[in-house]
């Protein structure tokens, strides 16, 4: 685990001086994991059985629901919602990219450019966090209102109009379109963007700078084949701290989007909590989990960060 | 050395350690008498720290037992041990001020009143005016002698010292050893060192063991050890020597001549470690400092009955008091030489033909089955 | 062009204060509309200064409520998952043990799962069970999550310490009490610490898996989720604002104290 989540700065400089573990009471480390682990066994892992199981049910509400084994619920479900799949990963990959663009300037701020403003900017970024995230979001609500100050500027830029020949306005509106689910995503999970990208920067010697430039590298050329590479790690990390959030969430689609923005978290929540259908519910959600446990397997292969557990 | 009190002896016999298919020590016996100053010395891996461990009870012995004094500590925890020590890079509290580093352990053996017992002991590491200040605001020098405090102020019956000096620079480590061994006369209790530093062990330590590979090769007082090394690795480990591989030829009274290259050398019989019968093979060793070098135009000059050895200096460095110099000779192509500077020969420079001239009486010899460069590329400090 | 050439040097500041106005920017809103004195029933748009909200924080129905049932959950989760966790962090680092890619992967996967999934399943097996949702399903699915990330900042912070600190300790006659008292506990506080923060913000904060699990009972983000449909109360951001305010004031106020301490020992 030490990459993804090494969200709280470094709280020592001390060097990491990893001995082996060492045997005492052998009964010791059990007794330590148990409580834990069986927390989390009866509450995350259990659960994910019990909704395997309740996907290939078939029944009703009245009438109590039966392990049929009923693989066709994935079918039906997959086929009527693989738009709201699509979706959700496209805004999801949207979002994170552009977390990693705007997060990317700040990390190299903090981390380099700084200096005694560095803890005042670090608070920054965390600060936002005591207001609950509900709230900000519904913030959005008014930047974005329409006829107000930022859909004005973007209109009279004419941006608006090329956003909503791709499909991303419609009209002179921002809100309740797909820009203002992705730019709530994107504000959303920024933090947690940055925090890992300011870890693994922060590790950057300095020096290593200086050698690039007394070699003749260019300050880009410094950063491409320099610190860009040595930031990797932060930036594995915060891509899937980023993606992995957004693609499930539903507050960003439900409190700025419309029905014609709703991903697969909005169809998830309203499956389970309006329409009570069960099996599809649950199937949606096994497929969810799937697809990210796939795709973050994929990408950790192949960006070759390992020593992420 | 042993006086009537021997409650601080440390006696350890046949303990030894393994971790799994590796022996990190091999059975072993030792005993450091009372209020000496006991070195162990040894290349990193040799098993000398683990044998300190023991000792504080850190490390559980595979086999044997630890005895301090009369009382056999061998299933005592660390804790209930009249022992202490100073850590490797010292391992002192990070949270806690100096004077609460020091005072750690008198509170907890539930000593109440521990204000003058610290500031004397601070006193006497002359750190009174640090006793606020965290660890971390000390120099490495300070944080040293903080740690020797921590473990002194509770009497212990034996200090053991793991590295103490190894974090810290050239010229400091000279003047801490000379500190720790002024503090030792003073408290007057045994000291087991460990240290890979030949020459710190031989500074400051009355009796020295050397370690290699979870073996004691060698004991005895660095004088002895440095004079008359009984392996190979004691010989390279400790200063350097040069071995010369020797048939026997004869014995005649007290010396035994021996052949080598075509010349004879004479070796005392009391100062060979090995059996040595006609025919059979000697390793023989001179220190480079006991041997003279003279011109061979001058080897008329050389008296009779020393051993001597023909060749041609291959280089020659001015080290200010002393020249070292290199010579290739037929029995061994790097014979080292150290000549004092006293009166400087112009002739003797790379080229010249010399004869290598020195008393039979400083010639150790060696059993010719082990690894002639043993314990070389491990002196490097 | 010496203005070109500075804006080439800055570009990144630029770019990285642009973001942080980004990040900021709702907090200003949410601030300035605590100011605001809506007509109708939604706090959208701006119509003029008051400060009757801030006057009267607890004036809407059922908010403060939530707001301290929220406070509650989040108390218990923290000291629920700082001290399984911090159980955990130690097994970890201090202990081999069998099967350790099994109790890995148990503490990784709950932090790369979208907490919908995690919402949906656990809501599945509640059902199942029977169990009656509300006050105590919401705290043992916020110990659930908040679980990991409190193992992995103990456990950063129990690696990074020299086990000889330990060894140190038992050599000066603290026995394994004494020891894990008088040396661990105060050396790993600070990661204890830090992982018990973030779990007080994440339950603190959560909605997703919370409003799944909670059947009939409202926490503060509820509240403000089902104020976004009926209304949004003045008093929103005014609970909004003044948990920023609180939270930077601490901590400046701790850096401040933290600097003039080691100013002082200097």
């Amino acid at each position: 685990m030490a990459t993804l989540t090494e969200a709280p700065p470094p709280l020592t400089p001390t060097a990491a001086e990893t001995k082996p573990p060492r045997r005492r009471g052998r009964l010791t480390p059990y007794l330590l994991l148990l409580p834990g682990l069986l927390w989390l066994f009866v509450f995350f892992a259990l659960p994910m059985i019990y909704q395997a199981s309740t996907s290939v049910q078939t029944g009703s509400l009245e009438e109590g629901y039966k392990v049929t084994w009923h693989f066709a619920t994935y079918w039906n479900a997959l086929s009527e919602y693989w738009p709201q799949f699509l979706r959700s990963l496209a805004y999801a990959a949207s979002a994170t990219v552009l977390c990693l663009l705007l997060g990317y300037p700040l990390a190299y701020l903090i981390a380099f450019r700084a200096g005694r403003w560095k803890n005042l900017v670090m608070i920054l970024v965390i600060a936002p966090f005591f207001t609950s995230f509900l709230i900000r979001t519904l913030a959005w609500k008014t930047i974005l209102a329409d006829g107000g100050p930022v859909v004005g500027a973007l209109n009279s830029l004419h941006v608006l109009d090329v956003t909503s020949w791709l499909g991303w306005t419609s009209g002179d509106r921002v809100l309740a379109t797909p820009l203002a689910v992705v730019c709530g995503l994107t504000y959303n999970f920024l933090p947690f963007m940055i925090l890992p990208l300011y870890t693994s920067l922060e590790r950057i010697d300095g020096r290593l700078h200086e050698a690039a430039g007394d070699l003749y590298a260019k300050p880009w050329t410094t950063f491409r084949k320099v610190t860009f590479p040595l930031s990797m790690p932060g930036v594995v990390s915060g891509t899937l701290l980023t993606f992995i959030p957004a693609s499930g969430d539903y507050v960003n689609a439900e409190l700025l989007g419309s029905t014609d923005t709703r991903m697969i978290g909005n169809v998830i929540q309203t499956q389970f909590l309006r329409i009570l259908d069960y099996p599809t519910a649950a199937a949606l959600s096994f497929i969810l989990m799937a697809g990210i446990l796939i795709m973050v397997t994929v990408y950790i292969r192949r960006s070759g960060t390992e020593d992420l557990v | 050395m042993k006086t009537t009190d021997n409650s601080g002896d440390v006696r350890l016999s046949g303990i030894s350690k393994t971790y799994g298919s590796f022996t990190a020590v091999h059975p072993l016996d030792l005993t450091v008498p009372q209020g000496s100053f006991f070195a162990l010395l040894g290349a990193s891996g040799c098993g000398k720290t683990t044998t300190l461990r023991m000792i504080a009870g850190l490390e559980e012995p595979t086999s044997g037992t630890v005895h301090l004094g009369d009382q056999d500590v061998t299933a005592l925890p660390p804790y209930k041990r009249p022992v202490n020590t100073v850590f490797q890079s010292y391992a002192l509290f990070p949270h806690l001020d100096i004077f609460e580093n020091v005072a750690f352990g008198l509170r907890r053996r539930g000593i109440k009143s521990v204000k003058k017992q610290v500031e004397e002991m601070l006193e006497l590491v002359q750190l009174g005016e640090q006793a606020r200040k965290k660890p971390h605001q000390l120099s490495g020098g300070q944080q040293q002698r903080v740690a020797v405090a921590r473990a002194l102020i509770n009497h212990p019956k034996v200090l053991l010292l793991d590295e103490p000096l190894g974090a810290l620079d050239l010229k400091l480590r000279r003047q801490m050893q000379l500190e720790l061994k002024r503090i030792q006369t003073e408290v007057g209790i045994t000291f087991v060192h460990v240290t890979h530093d030949q020459e710190e062990a031989m500074t400051m330590a009355d009796t020295v063991a050397v370690m290699n590979a979870g073996r004691v090769e060698q004991l005895g007082s660095p004088a002895d050890l440095y004079e008359n090394p009984q392996t190979t690795f004691v010989a390279n480990f400790l200063g350097t020597s040069n071995l010369i591989e020797t048939e026997v030829d004869t014995k005649s009274g007290d010396d035994i001549v021996l052949k080598a290259g075509g010349g004879k050398l004479l070796l005392p019989s009391e100062r060979c470690a090995a059996p040595a019968t006609a025919g059979g093979r000697v390793l023989i060793g001179v220190r480079p400092e006991k041997i003279s070098i003279t011109h061979a135009d001058d080897a008329g000059t050389i008296t009779e009955g020393r051993n001597r050895i023909t060749g041609k200096i291959a280089d020659a460095s001015f080290i200010g008091v002393s020249t070292q110099y290199v010579i290739d000779t037929p029995v061994c192509d790097e014979f080292a030489v150290y000549a004092q500077n006293v009166e400087r020969d112009g002739r003797l420079v790379p080229g010249a033909d010399v004869v290598l001239h020195w008393n039979p009486a400083h010639t150790f010899g060696l059993d010719a089955a082990q690894d002639i460069d043993a314990g070389i590329e491990e002196e490097a400090v | 062009m010496p203005v070109v050439n500075w804006l080439k040097k800055n570009l990144v500041v630029i770019a990285g204060l642009v973001t942080l106005a980004f990040l900021l920017l709702p907090n200003v809103v949410v601030t300035v509309f605590s100011f605001n004195k809506p007509k109708g029933r939604f706090n959208y748009e701006w119509q003029e200064f008051s400060t009757d909200a801030w006057k009267d924080p607890c004036g809407v129905a059922d908010m403060c409520g939530s707001l301290s049932l929220s406070l509650q959950i989040a108390l218990w989760a923290t000291v629920g998952a700082t001290v399984l966790g911090t159980m955990i962090a130690f097994a970890l680092v201090r202990y081999r043990f069998r099967a350790r890619g099994v109790v890995n992967s148990l503490i990784f996967l709950p932090m790369a799962m979208p907490e919908v999934v995690m919402a949906a399943s656990l809501l599945t097996l509640f059902l199942n069970l029977g169990a009656q949702l509300g006050f105590w399903t919401i705290l043992i699915a916020h110990i659930m999550f908040c679980l990991s990330f409190v193992v992995v900042a103990v456990k950063a912070r129990v690696m990074s310490m020299d086990p000889r600190l330990e060894e140190a300790a038992r050599d000066l006659y603290a026995g394994p009490v004494q020891t894990f008292v008088r040396v661990t506990l105060p050396i790993a506080a600070p990661g204890i610490a830090a992982g018990a923060l973030l779990a007080f913000a994440l339950s603190f904060d959560d909605f997703i898996i919370t409003n799944f699990n909670a059947g009939s009972t409202v926490t503060f983000p509820m509240f403000v989720w089902g104020s976004a449909q009926r209304g949004t109360p003045v008093q929103i951001n005014v609970v909004g604002t003044a948990m920023f305010l609180i939270a930077v004031v601490l901590v400046l106020a701790s850096m401040a104290i933290g600097n003039r301490r080691g100013k002082r020992k200097a």
